[in-house]
């Protein structure tokens, strides 16, 4: 689960990293204004509106805003909320006090897959993307993989101290930069993250170093042991998609795409070359849809009753390889997930394959349900289902 | 011959619950040797359905029963524990088959395991792995398969089972077919797999199944260029249609956002074929090349 700026900042907070004053998370441009009058007559000189939004760039497209007035709040407020940042609608902005910058840094950890680590990323240049002074700069940028055996006990204050010494931090601030790398490190791990960075930190004209950003990413596999772990869900900004939200609660593995043809099959991998069958066949995919290993009457109907309610699907595509589950229980799936959604224009074109197959395509053929057409290949499944969407 | 499992195999069950009890039961019926289950509360009784005992611990398994090889079948949230305890019980193979262990969980599992060495770690989220004829260790369809001289590996279970049946159709058997799973931090990765096979003498041809995210198929691939150059092998990578940033269905299929690139399935298969390798478009596809290139002899 992606945290948004001021969900990472508060879970900073919590584990001793260094934020600025805390803000107030606003959806209206009335809570806007009156956030901005309590900050502002807290003693705050000016405030920070900043977009709400999982998705970086915010400040290129207009989403974060300096306002040294309640007015000046009000009206990045009405220009901010409702925006589209590549894709995402700002439906909440964080008023935040705004803090005086004297330097910018970059500091990040981060789950490291390939070394089966933790990379920890420190930079002297920050405020930018870091990809971007990585190509232009490699230099300015520090990296360092910690092996969990290294840091059993946490990241050591003097591999900290290292690390930001290496990065070339000015020697004022090394200290305190290190303790909040130690800080940074345990709120990663505590916290079952597998990325917290912060772009940028900051030194403030009083020389003190705090988190201006907070990129968070937590891992959900990891919810059991975090008590408020479904809290960090918030509404308008977590349901990118209406379907996918549905899903979510379901249990339901469930990808919205943006192509004609719903696509529904048993197995991750199989799903996923299913996307590119229809491709290659000259189509789009809707969605991707995962039924999980039972393939059961129950998991079809709840799958099937999914994709067919976005609108954009014109034909589905169910792509069944029968393992363990047989051939002729899918189709008895098919056929009754057929009959509990009732009337429905779409064909669902069937590809069956695997364990008693055969007697699955007959069962298929026998139940002669207006809305099944079979195919014997993916490919030929494909084909169809495409040309299906296409003429809808 | 085979690799990592054959008839020698003695298989300890950890988790017994319905999910366990299942799928052991049919390994059993295939062949497979499994010689107890572990039940932190059960120890000293039978277990039902398979007629094996069942112990407190893996270390009375292997001590008692004879177990080198543990199937890990607990819920995610004791997953950790149980592979480390299977480690210390000193089996040879242990089986994560349990999907959705946290990532923190499995570096260190990791750690332990796999970088000390001297166990093999294959999973967690994988299907496990079946020796056709020999043994089948976790939730892989048997019968769909018979054993021959292609060697198998996979990050996916049903795409595998696709291209198993697809050889199988065309009268192709299966030395060992591995389920190297879907997750981000895995004990046995691809490499791991080839390198088995290209020193197994009855694996003739190699197919390997990769998925978008990680980059653990090139480090395969140049492997495979530098050292059997003369194996026919065949690869596909799934999800050349999965936008960026969106997790499709395992928890290590992602192509990262704005990362280092090599994530998606089109940079993928143009690496391999720089390394010689033919890559498919689709699983069918997969199957055809592995049956052309073993036609030609």
């Amino acid at each position: 689960m992606d945290l948004v700026e001021f969900q990472g900042k508060q879970l900073f907070g919590r584990n001793g990293v260094p934020v600025p004053p805390p803000g107030t998370a606003c959806r209206t441009v009335d809570e806007v204004v009156a956030a901005a009058e309590k900050h502002i007559g807290d003693g705050a000189t000016a405030v920070m509106v900043k977009a709400q939004v999982k998705t970086g760039g915010r400040g290129l497209a207009g989403g974060v805003k300096y306002a040294p007035s309640v007015d000046a709040a009000r009206e990045h407020a009405e220009a901010i909320l409702g925006l589209d940042i590549k894709g995402h609608i700002v439906n909440v902005v964080y008023i935040e006090p705004a803090s005086d910058i004297a330097e910018e840094y970059y500091l990040s950890v981060m789950h490291d897959r390939v070394n089966k680590g933790h990379l920890i990323i420190c930079s002297r240049e920050g405020g930018v993307e870091i990809e971007e002074v990585n190509r232009t700069n490699p230099e300015a940028v520090v990296k360092r993989t910690l092996l969990p055996a290294e840091s059993l006990n946490g990241l050591n204050l003097g591999t900290a101290r290292g690390i930001v010494a290496e990065a070339k931090f000015p020697a004022d601030i090394v200290d305190e930069t290190a303790e909040l790398l130690v800080k940074l490190f345990a709120a990663y791990r505590d916290e079952d993250a597998t990325l917290a960075e912060i772009n940028p930190l900051i030194k403030t004209e009083q020389g003190q170093v705090i988190a201006l950003d907070a990129k968070v990413t937590l891992d959900d596999n990891a919810a059991f042991r975090h008590d408020g772990f479904s809290e960090w869900k918030i509404e308008g900004i977590d349901a990118d998609d209406p379907l996918e939200a549905e899903a979510k609660a379901k249990g339901i593995q469930y990808v919205k795409l943006d192509g004609s043809v719903g696509v529904l099959g048993n197995g991750a991998g199989l799903v996923m070359a299913t996307l590119d069958v229809v491709a290659q066949s000259g189509g789009r995919a809707a969605n991707f849809l995962d039924v999980g290993g039972g393939a059961s009457a129950d998991a079809m109907a709840e799958s099937l009753g999914l994709v067919l309610k976005d609108p954009s699907v014109k034909s589905v595509f169910i792509n069944i390889f029968g393992g363990i589950t047989r051939g002729e229980e899918v189709a008895n799936g098919i056929l009754e997930a057929i009959k509990r959604l009732g009337d429905f224009p779409q064909k669902l074109v069937v590809r069956l394959d695997g364990t008693n197959a055969e007697e699955g395509r007959r069962i298929l053929e026998d139940a002669a349900s207006d809305s099944v057409v079979a195919a014997a290949t993916m490919q030929e499944a494909a084909a169809t289902a495409v040309e299906l969407a296409s003429q809808a | 011959m085979s690799i990592f499992i054959d008839e020698s195999t003695k298989v300890v069950v950890q988790g017994i619950g319905s999910q366990g009890t299942f799928h052991a039961k049919r390994n059993q019926a295939y062949g497979t040797q499994v010689v107890a289950g572990t039940h932190p509360k059960k120890g000293g009784t039978t277990w039902e359905g398979l007629d094996v005992p069942v112990f407190t611990s893996v270390k009375e398994a292997v001590t008692e029963a004879g177990a080198n090889t543990s199937m890990v079948m607990v819920p995610a949230p004791f997953t950790k524990d149980a592979i480390l305890e299977a480690y210390e019980a000193g089996v040879e193979t242990i089986i994560a088959i349990t999907e959705g262990v946290p990532v923190h969980d499995m570096t260190e599992v990791y750690d332990t395991v796999v970088r000390r060495g001297g166990v093999r770690l294959l999973g967690p989220n994988c299907p496990g792995l079946i020796s056709p004829g020999k043994s089948n260790v976790g939730i892989i369809p048997a019968d769909i398969t018979f054993p021959g001289k292609v060697g198998l590996v996979s990050r996916s279970g049903t795409l595998t089972y696709q291209i198993m049946h697809e050889l199988a159709q065309a009268g192709i058997g299966i030395s060992t077919c591995v389920g190297i799973g879907g997750d981000p931090v895995i004990g046995t990765q691809f490499l791991d797999v080839i390198d088995a096979f290209a020193a197994d003498p009855d694996t003739e041809a190699i197919a390997f199944v990769g998925e978008i995210g990680g980059a653990e198929e090139q480090k395969a691939g140049a492997w495979i260029r530098d050292n059997i150059p003369d194996i026919p092998v065949v690869g596909y990578i799934a999800g050349f249609e999965a936008p960026e940033g969106k997790q499709m269905g395992h928890a290590g299929a992602i192509v990262k956002e704005g990362g280092e690139g090599g994530e998606s399935a089109a940079e993928k298969k143009e690496i391999l074929e720089g390394y010689g390798i033919s890559v498919a478009m689709n699983p069918s596809e997969a199957a055809r090349l592995m049956i052309e290139r073993l036609q030609q002899g």
